[in-house]
């Protein structure tokens, strides 16, 4: 299958098995999404169920455990899943794509200035000297709300809100066309996730950036998403234009989901969704929702079809 | 202050003093008065060096099966005022009465005996289960401490509050260890532990954040269904307001120290009246396209150090309407909109 040239990103049947104790973890099996330049899209779902896979697998950021690691992603016309490990260094990593890993705030390095880890990307894969890269590093803080002599600072001597920031400036200071976020604010107060929403909004726009963004919160997810990716137990049920999503999720797991959420403007009584999520090592066989699904019907015991409606496509019967 | 001031203060603040007639009534539960939980600073190991005023003058009653949410950001002081009524510290100043007995200075047996009318559901449910106990163990212990003898006994106490956080078969999850269980479940297991005792206040520090979206409302749905059946009251602290008009009450918003709008729920979400509960309501975000297409207004900087406060309104310094001559250089007192709404605001002059 040859790629689309349209999309920035475009990930094909991607699967990350996992080998443990107990079995094969299937985490990511067998993934499909496209993503247009300068889109940003969420992917949701329960802990569990393979999100932060799905975003390592991407990056190609492999545990030692690997069992299985296939598909294909593409970045505009390069496919990346041929290249050797060296090359997919030199190639994509920071420079094509970065990441802003889980709990960034406390993934900075304790012993070295935070300006020295913001310029480090550069000297490592565009090697460019010291001061130059530190330069950078100084546009960078300004362009994130960094005041600029906190370079010499170090991490513990700054708040959440300011270490995310930092992050994200690491994240940002190669200029890659695509930016992957794992769950960036969940830590931090609301207030400070009012902020650093709308820096990566002002980002997308200025600096043409797109975004995914790996969450479980669907009502934060909002403030950036152009596109909703439901996942739910290693694979994609859903993916739809955030308009139509929020207004009205297809996919019976979706509707749960958005259900789940209480709000804080509106009247409906905030419901949960029963059961839990299967285990990962023995997926069911048909649809993996249906046990806790309430618009069951006979159809689920088979395995459900990817149903395309325009450019949003979800997997389920009753779309079918 | 000096530290002798500050002794001599405690002092004036003696029991008898506080006791109101509102305490007096028998529905009042838990009675704060003018409480201020301030810790020490040193500098070279004994010089005074100052006071984290993490706590200061806070009043409010708590009657039986009400739920308090208590709502402000990181280091607002919710949870060193939390964990003054579970009498982890001892209040500066103020008094904390129960049930209408002042409990600042329990000792040994009164406190053990207090505690276990407490019960207290931990944010990070795995952090707070020991990792080698099961879950009958983990269970049974505030039981075996509060002289429940008969292992028999026990085993029934465990079962029965195994089967209210709607944990069945129990003996099933009773020779389990935390690890085996979910999240949700975690935080089932600890609540349960909560309830054992069968306390008559509940203290609830975050007990959803670190759970999944979906069970959250499960969780929140819990505790609220145990507040009715046992005629509970709970103090709910959060950062995040979604979920306090489900589950509770009154509302508390907190800043830097001070409650700085209190009422029930309505009056609070619908009137609000405090520039910092605007941010808050502001900041808060439902699940919409629309969001993604709007800068959100965020009062600039960040909460004040608690041991030099600003002077006047500890928010004027990122309040968009402050009232320059006003805001910063006098403390608002408590105004009073509408009966049983406070808000500590120069606006409402």
């Amino acid at each position: 299958m040859a790629n689309n040239a349209q999309y920035l990103l475009d990930i094909q049947e991607l699967k990350l098995h996992f080998r443990t104790t107990k079995g094969v973890v299937q985490a990511v099996d067998g993934v499909n999404f496209q993503l247009k330049p300068n889109q940003a899209v969420v992917v949701v779902g329960e802990s569990g169920c393979g999100k932060t896979s799905l975003a390592k697998a991407i990056l190609r950021l492999l545990p030692r455990n690997v069992f299985h690691y296939g598909g294909k992603v593409y970045l505009n016309d390069l496919e990346t899943m041929g290249l050797s490990d060296e090359e997919y260094r030199k190639q994509v990593r920071w420079i094509k794509m970065s990441l802003v890993p889980q709990a960034a705030m406390n993934s900075l390095n304790p012993v070295l200035r935070v300006g020295d880890q913001v310029a480090e990307p550069m000297m490592i894969h565009y090697g460019v000297k010291k001061d130059e890269a530190m330069q950078q590093a100084i546009k960078m803080f300004q362009h994130v709300g960094v005041p600029v002599d906190f370079i010499n600072r170090y991490a513990f001597e700054l708040s959440g809100g300011m270490r995310q920031r930092v992050a994200i400036a690491m994240s940002l200071v190669t200029a890659p066309a695509l930016v992957m976020l794992d769950e960036p604010t969940s830590a931090l107060d609301v207030l400070t996730q009012a902020n650093i929403f709308n820096l990566l909004k002002r980002i997308k726009s200025e600096m043409a950036t797109s975004f995914v963004l790996i969450t479980h919160d669907i009502a934060t997810s909002s403030e950036l998403a152009d596109r909703v990716a439901v996942m739910y137990a290693g694979q994609i049920v859903e993916v739809a234009d955030a308009f139509t999503f929020f207004k009205q999720p297809r996919h019976p797991y979706s509707a749960k989901l958005m259900a789940s959420v209480p709000k804080l403007r509106g009247n409906d009584e905030p419901d949960f969704i029963t059961g839990q999520p299967p285990s990962l090592i023995n997926p069911p066989t048909g649809c993996r929702f249906a046990a806790r699904c309430p618009k069951r019907f006979g159809k689920c015991n088979e395995e459900p079809p990817t149903v395309t409606l325009g450019e949003d496509k979800v997997k389920c019967w009753l779309h079918v | 202050m000096t530290t002798k001031d500050k002794t001599k203060e405690m002092k004036t603040s003696s029991p008898a003093k506080a006791q109101t007639s509102r305490s007096l009534i028998s529905d009042v539960l838990l009675n704060i008065k003018d409480l201020h939980v301030w810790f020490e600073l040193r500098k070279w190991g004994f010089r005074h060096a100052g006071y984290v005023r993490a706590v200061d003058g806070i009043s409010f009653e708590l009657t039986n099966s009400e739920t308090i949410a208590i709502v402000g950001e990181s280091g607002c002081g919710k949870t060193s005022l939390m964990r003054t009524v579970l009498l982890l510290n001892r209040p500066t100043k103020g008094t904390v009465t129960f049930e209408s007995k002042v409990i600042n200075d329990l000792k040994a047996d009164d406190l053990k005996n207090y505690r276990s009318h407490v019960g207290y559901v931990q944010q990070d449910p795995y952090g707070a289960m020991p990792p080698f106990m099961s879950i009958q163990a983990i269970l049974e212990e505030p039981l075996k401490i509060n002289g429940v003898k008969d292992p028999v006994e026990r085993f029934n106490r465990v079962k029965k509050a195994l089967e209210e956080v709607k944990m069945s078969p129990a003996e099933e999850f009773m020779a389990k260890f935390p690890h085996m269980l979910s999240g949700g479940q975690q935080q089932r297991v600890v609540i349960a532990r909560a309830m054992i005792m069968e306390p008559r206040l509940l203290i609830a520090d975050e007990p959803v954040s670190m759970l999944d979206a979906s069970v959250r409302v499960e969780i929140l749905k819990l505790l609220r269904g145990l507040q009715k059946k046992h005629n509970l009251g709970v103090i709910y602290i959060t950062h995040d307001l979604s979920t306090v008009r489900y589950f509770s009450e009154q509302i508390f918003v907190m800043y830097a120290g001070q409650v700085i709008e209190k009422g029930n729920v309505k009056q609070v979400l619908q009137a609000t009246s405090h520039p910092y509960t605007f941010a808050l309501l502001e900041a808060t975000s439902d699940p919409d396209a629309h969001n993604a297409t709007v800068q959100k207004e965020v009062p600039p900087g960040e909460p004040p150090s608690l041991v030099n406060p600003p002077k006047g309104c500890r928010f004027h310094p990122r309040c968009p309407k402050m009232i320059d001559g006003l805001c910063n250089a006098e403390m608002p007192p408590d105004f009073e909109p509408e009966p049983g709404h406070f808000v500590k605001c120069w606006l409402l002059k």
